[in-house]
């Protein structure tokens, strides 16, 4: 059983992290200083998440496992994140809509979450849930100036759009691990969020003046471990010193 | 056209309820934009728990040329101060 | 006539002779107001690129504790960057200029970050002894004359506090770690030591702005002073460490009571201010590829606000 909470936990904690390692790419690259610590914030938030996850992780681990362990210490199957928040830093408007098409998910998320049966779980909802609301509002926010912004910025954003878009369907699928999660009250019930997931993000598609794409094919194999060639990349960076200086401690 | 974000000045007030206070300036584009600016670079580290922003320009301040007229004439109004006032050392809460 | 020409001068000196600071409305000679636009822009792009080098190793931190104390602290040098881009802005320039002066080569920054960073010994290095060196110079920026200046330095100050201890913490673990992560602290000692010394600037005989500075209160003490209380400062906290200073000169000199050291590469210093650095292209490549491809950014939002604000009148009608 704890194995399978330690499985669980894997699924938000890897999202949270990959997704806060693309932002923190960014960190002395915004647009504006204003934005770029803006973003950064964001990211920290993330990676705080990660490890209040993580930290729980290792607790039910029966290797006696650290947070960092459990981080970078994984071979890239292993990875539970899904496909869209390992997709990179192409311009703004990518950022803003990984960031927004994942919001909306988090958020929803975690809503679930705080009534978690898990007391641990639900108490990193609770406190995450209110950085979430931030990032989501903030997102929502650029994804309306970026949309009604200029021709040019209406533009990127819905060739933003239009390549994220297809990635957000793995987001209410359901593993196996999940699934159980959920019968037991401990995890979230994924696919009865899909239908209010698509009403958010199509609602501010819409005040931001883009189309919402029509797609009827949707990516996925993050959840399973089958990524995308980014995700590689990702973990020679996240990985490097752990994996060339083993056994230290930092 | 300009492109340049305008300027907001920054107010927070703080936990212990005093009143906001000016802690600096920053560029946004709008006033959402600028109040979260405002949380993002000014309250990093818990500083308050209210934010004001205001576009610079909408600020009028006093001019030091005139901070004679402004400023002196309340010098010598001492009355104002409780010191002024002599009254018996055995006199408490007053 | 003369007189009026004479008298806001000598209220202006006497102003800061009290130690009453000088706000943005009061007058000032143009030579100060120039002088303070030059050395506030110059630290605020020094923040600026100062992110690159630090940032470079932001993806790549060996823990996850690391990665967030490393990312909100290049995000703090950002803050402190617009601070001082702020007080800048104060003296009648906009920060649009600024950023043009530095992308076009015509504003300096702080040569330490023209220097690459190799390994991660170097973040422990780097925070402690260029944010050493820094904070010597920034303590004392917080009673400059320039009360928008001064109160950004308050500020710096206040936040910076963690930024030296987190170097030196780094440095410290790789000094008790292995026999590899020894000889990492030692080799980015040997790198960062003697650039961390050129940041206090020419020797006070070469300095050709002191005099003013002090004269107006910029600066209250000069490089060499400033210098010498860093070696001062260090030395010890090296001891602590168990890593070598790389300057065979360096000893306590009982008489002074300061330690003494070597001679700096001056040569080497010159050659980085003007351009010859490890990465001087590189960092300026990349502060203007951020503002560049930034530009429809804040383009967007300049009309989406406009456009926001036409539409409340247009409704308020």
């Amino acid at each position: 059983m704890t194995n399978k909470i330690y499985q669980y936990l894997l699924f938000i904690g890897d999202n949270t992290m990959i997704l806060g390692h693309r932002l923190s790419e960014l960190c002395g690259h915004g647009p504006s200083l204003e934005t770029d610590i803006a973003l950064t914030n964001i990211s920290l938030d993330l990676f705080g998440q990660t490890r209040n996850y993580f930290q729980l992780a290792a607790t039910l681990s029966k290797e006696d496992k650290t947070e960092d362990d459990i981080a970078f210490l994984r071979m890239e199957h292993e990875y539970r994140n899904v496909l869209l928040v390992e997709q990179p830093n192409r311009d703004f408007a990518y950022v803003i809509g990984r960031q927004f098409l994942y919001d909306c998910y988090h958020f929803l998320l975690l809503h679930e979450l705080v009534n978690s049966n898990d007391e641990h779980i639900a108490a990193i909802a609770q406190k995450s849930l209110k950085e979430v609301t931030y990032h989501l509002d903030f997102s929502s926010e650029w994804i309306k100036r970026l949309g009604a912004g200029t021709d040019e910025s209406h533009e990127k954003m819905q060739n933003a759009i239009n390549y994220l878009y297809p990635y957000t369907g793995e987001l209410p699928e359901e593993t196996p691990i999940e699934l159980e999660m959920k019968e037991l009250g401990i995890g979230a019930d994924l696919p009865a969020m899909k239908t209010d997931y698509y009403n958010r993000v199509h609602e501010v598609l819409k005040e931001a003046t883009l189309d919402i794409p029509e797609t009827n094919w949707f990516q996925s194999g993050g959840k399973k471990g089958v990524h995308s060639e980014h995700m590689g990349y990702i973990l020679t960076q996240l990985q490097y010193m752990q994996r060339a200086y083993p056994n230290m401690s930092w | 056209m300009k492109n340049e974000w305008p300027i907001w000045e920054v107010f927070i007030r703080s936990k212990n309820g005093l009143e906001h206070r000016h802690v600096g300036s920053l560029h946004a584009a709008d006033n959402k934009m600028a109040l979260e600016n405002a949380r993002d670079v000014y309250t990093r580290r818990n500083e308050g728990v209210s934010i004001w922003v205001v576009e610079s320009k909408h600020i009028t301040a006093s001019n030091p040329e005139k901070s004679g007229e402004m400023f002196e004439p309340a010098k010598d109004k001492v009355y104002r101060h409780p010191t002024f006032y002599n009254l018996p050392d055995e006199l408490k809460h007053m | 006539m003369k007189d009026s020409i004479e008298k806001p001068e000598a209220e202006f000196q006497r102003k800061i002779d009290e130690g009453h600071h000088i706000e943005p409305k009061d007058w000032m000679p143009e030579k100060y107001r120039k002088t303070h636009i030059r050395q506030i822009s110059q630290h605020a792009h020094s923040e600026i690129v100062g992110m690159l080098p630090e940032g470079n190793w932001i993806t790549r931190a060996p823990t996850l504790r690391r990665k967030v104390a490393l990312l909100a602290k290049v995000q703090d040098e950002a803050g402190h960057g617009l601070y001082l881009y702020s007080a800048a802005e104060t003296l009648g320039i906009t920060r649009d200029e600024l950023v043009d002066q530095l992308h076009a080569g015509k504003a300096k920054y702080s040569s330490i970050f023209n220097y690459p960073t190799l390994t991660w010994a170097d973040i422990g290095a780097i925070g402690w002894l260029v944010d050493g060196a820094a904070i010597i110079n920034q303590v004392m920026l917080t009673r400059t004359s320039y009360g928008p200046y001064a109160r950004a330095m308050v500020r710096i100050c206040k936040e910076e506090s963690f930024h030296q201890r987190q170097g030196y913490e780094i440095m410290l673990t790789l000094c008790r770690g292995t026999e590899v992560q020894k000889q990492m602290a030692q080799d980015a000692l040997n790198r960062w030591w003697w650039p961390s010394l050129m940041m206090f600037g020419p020797t006070d005989a070469e300095s050709t702005h002191t005099e003013l500075s002090m004269k107006w209160k910029i600066k209250r003490k000069s490089n060499d002073e400033l210098r010498q209380q860093f070696v001062d400062n260090t030395v010890p906290q090296a001891d602590i460490l168990g890593i070598t200073i790389p300057d065979k000169d360096l000893k306590w000199n009982e008489k002074r009571g300061h330690y003494d050291f070597g001679e700096i590469d001056w040569e080497e210093f010159w050659n980085v201010v003007k351009g010859n650095g490890r990465c001087n292209k590189e960092r300026l490549d990349t502060r203007r590829a951020a503002h560049e491809n930034g530009a429809w950014v804040r383009e967007a939002a300049a009309r989406y606000a406009e456009k926001q604000s036409n539409k409340v009148l247009s409704e308020a009608n």
